[in-house]
């Protein structure tokens, strides 16, 4: 399939899959010699806007699946693809956000947020200006020329969701982005993501530890289940948008969280 | 507001030294020590006044400053090729770290005797020193350094479709930067230091071999006097790099060094 037929196929329908995985399996080579399967025939799929979540207890191989969008990792067996292309290493139709912001100290936050563009030499007077509007989008302004070392641990997490954005991924990959922070802070970057994900439309998929959180976020929860990680079930979060986090007390809410929590308890994790 | 906050030591350092400077003064005239042995504070400090107003001190100096400088760039040069080398393949380190570890276990004085066979009397056997001396500590900081970059921070440039040589300059070389500047800083010294002892071993010139004659002469003040030219200029080299450490590696404060 050519690029163009491609983006046509994007243009026509909202429907089309911008995540697409079939039968993926990953299994890995220990030291003794054995093996481990660490994901066993993971089907799903995430719709052009949709925010998804992947929750599951440790050991349940959210974070392999995620590294094998990235590209990061290799798969075992079947199919993984984003906006239609099979991945076999990192694409530039994704943006990712790491568990640590994951700046470079030697660069100003501005210099930061334009690594894709300049890794992909993509042209930087054009992508400036994005990176600019993506930092006043995040309540950055004035801060571009700052180092990282200037910033809170919030707002170096934002400045790493610019970077992920700047080059208009087509998928954000989240990878336990707030797991650092606390409490509070990590409510606010809640809703800042909802901000941010509302006015740049992206099609989000994020791994989190926090069962609240992906209930709070997402269109669907992916729930895994460990050893081997396979999923458990997609719950569609029926909750109206937008949410505040007010709607997190509500019983509609609680019904969702307990639903998943249950899967952790089958697996006895507490988490 | 810095200042002040710094003021203590700004205080007890100079108090320090006026203490010392006095006890030792005094020590020397009570105690009727013989100026040969052990010289007064003064008295050393009269020699040096002295030096200043004689030209052959500071055509010494200079040969001295040269020696040391070219041995300490030629070491720079030679440390940053081979760490590239050394930290990006593999199997360059497997060699070569046996014979790493082994030329690093040579007294590198002890090769001053050779090396004055070889290069002669004139400042070609120091500037080799130098070199040799400062070699190994700049050497290894750049290793460490190029290898020291996260790996988080790779990752991070991989996800985004760096190659493999955008992530060596734009992460393992500005991470290697603090190390670098630290082996730097190490390596100066060393490079006086090698520039010095080779003039012990053979020299017509330089201030090793300033110290040399004093001694012959049993003029124990002037061979303090140069003691404290040679820290001075430690001093001064050390302040330098500490400089450009501060604008080019400016986020590395608190990051392990080797060696330092």
């Amino acid at each position: 399939m050519s690029k163009r037929d491609n983006s046509e196929i994007q243009d026509a329908s909202q429907e089309a899959s911008w995540i697409d995985v079939n039968h993926l399996h990953k299994i890995y080579n220990t030291r003794g010699g054995g093996q481990t399967h660490a994901l066993a025939d993971i089907n799903f799929s995430v719709k052009k806007g949709e925010f998804i979540s992947i929750v599951g207890p440790s050991g349940c191989g959210k974070t392999t699946l995620l590294n094998i969008l990235a590209g990061l990792i290799t798969r075992s067996e079947g199919s993984a693809k984003v906006s239609g292309r099979e991945v076999t290493k990192p694409l530039p139709e994704i943006g990712m956000v790491f568990q640590a912001p994951t700046l470079l100290p030697w660069r100003t936050i501005l210099e930061n947020v334009m690594i894709p563009v300049e890794v992909q030499k993509l042209d930087k007077k054009v992508y400036l200006g994005k990176a600019k509007e993506l930092l006043k989008l995040a309540g950055l302004e004035g801060f571009e020329d700052k180092y990282p070392s200037e910033l809170s641990g919030g707002m170096q997490q934002r400045a790493g969701i610019c970077r992920a954005l700047v080059h208009s991924p087509s998928v954000l990959l989240m990878d336990e982005p707030f797991g650092a922070l606390d409490a509070m802070t990590r409510e606010y970057m809640n809703l800042e993501l909802l901000r941010i994900w509302k006015e740049s439309n992206q099609t989000i998929a994020l791994v989190t530890h926090s069962i609240s959180e992906a209930v709070f976020l997402s269109d669907r929860v992916i729930v895994m289940s460990p050893r081997p990680g396979r999923i458990a079930e997609i719950i569609d979060i029926n909750l109206p948008r937008p949410r505040s986090l007010e709607m997190m007390a509500s019983d509609a809410a609680g019904v969702y969280v307990q639903k998943i929590r249950h899967y952790f308890n089958a697996a006895n994790v507490i988490e | 507001m810095k200042r002040l906050r710094n003021k203590p030591e700004y205080l007890l350092v100079p108090a320090v030294f006026v203490f010392f400077t006095l006890l030792w003064e005094n020590l020397v005239n009570v105690l009727e020590l013989s100026e040969s042995i052990l010289p007064t504070p003064s008295r050393i400090f009269e020699a040096l006044v002295k030096q200043f107003d004689n030209p052959i001190f500071w055509a010494n100096l200079w040969v001295t400053t040269q020696e040391a400088l070219m041995g300490f760039a030629a070491a720079t040069l030679f440390a940053i090729i081979a760490g590239t080398f050394i930290s990006q393949i593999k199997i360059v380190e497997k060699t070569t770290l046996p014979y790493l570890v082994g030329f690093q276990a040579i007294p590198k004085v002890a090769l001053a005797p050779i090396f004055i066979i070889w290069f002669g009397f004139g400042m070609t056997s120091k500037v080799v020193m130098a070199a040799v001396i400062a070699f190994f500590p700049i050497l290894i900081n750049i290793i460490e350094g190029l290898k020291s970059a996260e790996s988080d921070q790779i990752r991070m440039l991989r996800v985004f479709g760096a190659s493999r040589t955008q992530i060596f300059f734009k992460v393992q070389v500005p991470a290697a930067l603090p190390f670098f500047f630290a082996g730097l800083d190490v390596g100066i010294l060393l490079a006086i230091l090698g520039a010095v002892v080779g003039e012990f071993l053979g020299s017509q010139e330089g201030l090793g071999n300033m110290v040399l004659v004093f001694q012959y002469n049993f003029e124990t003040p002037g061979m303090f006097a140069i003691l404290l030219v040679l820290s001075l200029m430690g001093i001064i080299a050390h302040i330098i790099v500490k400089a450009l450490q501060r604008k080019f590696a400016f986020w590395g404060d608190n990051t392990n060094v080797v060696g330092n």
